[in-house]
């Protein structure tokens, strides 16, 4: 008794205990709390993905690459799944960014030639929310991270803090200063639009 | 009319309601006194306001789903492969009646194929060919698609091999394997030319140099090296000459793009 216990502890945080009692076979537990936990954050964690790295096939082998990491690790998941996911994700995309470090330079290039045309050119277009969203692409990090994290995903200071090892106050101060660029891009096209 | 600086942070707070009572009540004090900074904490709800649109996230692209759940199946069917055999069922059941007629012909060639001096690296090279072909160990992640492939390959081994389909020039990927190779895990991948398979085997090469292809026949199999990028690659199959070069050629050239 003592050692079927312990063996089921970890999954007595998710008070479950009676539907998978019986699965002694780890594969099939593993797979199902996988599929609970993890796969509804599945857009989210593409979308974060695709804001660090502002790449879409760059976002998908991370993004793979995470899940394939959640999977195994699954096990130590306790509470709060999509921050610990988005954890991973971060891993990656740091790992990504040590791999691929070339590809980086060149994207940083290309987002720079993108920049000559001024931030009014890119704003002109009709799409509000293509627009907007390569507004906050055109931020620099650790602000982008930032923003993304708290409008986007709506996640908490303290949140964001654990998540990207930095004092809240750190948090706070980078959201300021995002929301200050972003304040004379996407309000300064508003008030243009007033005038039509 | 600026806005008061040692505020700033308390009005970006407010906005995102992380201030409790007492800070929100002060807060608010503060901005029917502050025209300046109730001017800031208007445009600070404004941005927030454009960036609360659910289009602002990026969609997932349409097959990265399926891809994900493909991915943990192969990884589900390893791990069933390496610790799913319980002590009270015998191993010979858990195979299949079909697989251990097929074990027994692969020894059976093995020990017919006649040895070269020192079963060296080729050898077994060709052994793990040949036993891909008998055993139900062609592949341990089945798909076309190099974007499962590679991945799988993660953690598993402590390099990356480069993972192209070459279905275009005629040689489709049918998936990949790990085999036991000279003490070593390698990866082996698995492509198709008409009816005939052929194991692409990649590992570090010890240095740096490169080697061009290198075609040798031994008991009836083709076998092909060379060396570049830091990679040792071999192909094992049963092909003509012509097709070992012309899918080396295809491998390189797609292989660096």
């Amino acid at each position: 008794m003592a050692r079927f216990g312990r063996a089921f502890k970890p999954r007595q945080v998710f008070s479950r205990p009676e539907t998978e009692a019986r699965d002694t076979a780890s594969g099939p537990v593993d797979r199902e709390r996988f599929d609970r936990l993890m796969l509804p954050h599945m857009g989210a964690a593409f979308s974060f993905a695709r804001y660090l790295t502002r790449d879409t096939g760059a976002a998908e082998d991370i993004v793979q690459e995470a899940f394939l990491r959640s999977f195994r690790a699954i096990q130590s998941c306790r509470g709060n799944e999509k921050a610990w996911l988005f954890a991973i994700v971060r891993n990656c995309f740091h790992d990504w960014v040590r791999t691929h470090g070339h590809f980086r330079m060149q994207s940083e290039l290309i987002d720079a030639q993108d920049h000559s045309d001024g931030p009014e050119a890119i704003l002109e277009r009709q799409d509000i929310a293509h627009s907007v969203r390569e507004t906050v692409e055109a931020l620099p990090e650790p602000f982008r991270e930032t923003i993304v994290l708290r409008e986007l995903e709506e996640m908490t200071y303290r949140e964001i803090a654990d998540l990207t090892h930095v004092p809240i106050g750190t948090v706070m101060s980078r959201l300021a200063r995002a929301r200050q660029m972003l304040a004379l891009l996407i309000l300064a096209r508003d008030e243009g639009g007033c005038s039509v | 009319m600026t806005a008061c600086p040692e505020r700033t942070l308390s009005l970006h707070a407010l906005a995102d309601g992380e201030l409790d009572g007492i800070h929100s009540a002060a807060v608010e004090a503060h901005l029917r006194g502050c025209p300046a900074c109730a001017g800031e904490f208007d445009r600070i709800v404004a941005v927030r306001a454009v960036l609360s649109n659910d289009d602002l996230r990026h969609g997932i692209p349409v097959d990265l789903y399926s891809r994900i759940v493909a991915l943990v199946d192969a990884e589900i069917n390893l791990m069933s492969l390496n610790t799913g055999v319980s002590p009270s069922r015998p191993i010979w059941s858990w195979i299949g009646g079909g697989a251990v007629g097929a074990l027994a012909a692969s020894l059976a060639l093995l020990i017919a194929t006649p040895q070269v001096a020192t079963p060296g690296l080729e050898d077994e090279l060709i052994a793990s060919h040949v036993r891909s072909l008998l055993a139900a160990h062609l592949v341990d992640v089945k798909t076309s698609n190099r974007h499962i492939v590679k991945p799988w390959f993660n953690g598993r081994i402590d390099f990356a091999p480069p993972v192209v389909d070459l279905a275009t020039s005629g040689f489709p990927l049918v998936g990949g394997r790990l085999d036991y190779i000279g003490g070593k895990v390698i990866p082996a991948l698995v492509y198709q030319h008409r009816l005939h398979r052929m194991n692409l085997f990649i590992r570090p090469a010890p240095d740096s140099a490169v080697l061009k292809a290198r075609f040798d026949r031994r008991d009836g199999y083709g076998l092909m090296h060379w060396r570049m990028d830091g990679l040792d690659y071999w192909i094992v199959s049963d092909v003509e000459q012509v097709d070992f070069e012309t899918f080396q050629t295809e491998f390189v050239h797609h292989s660096r793009q």
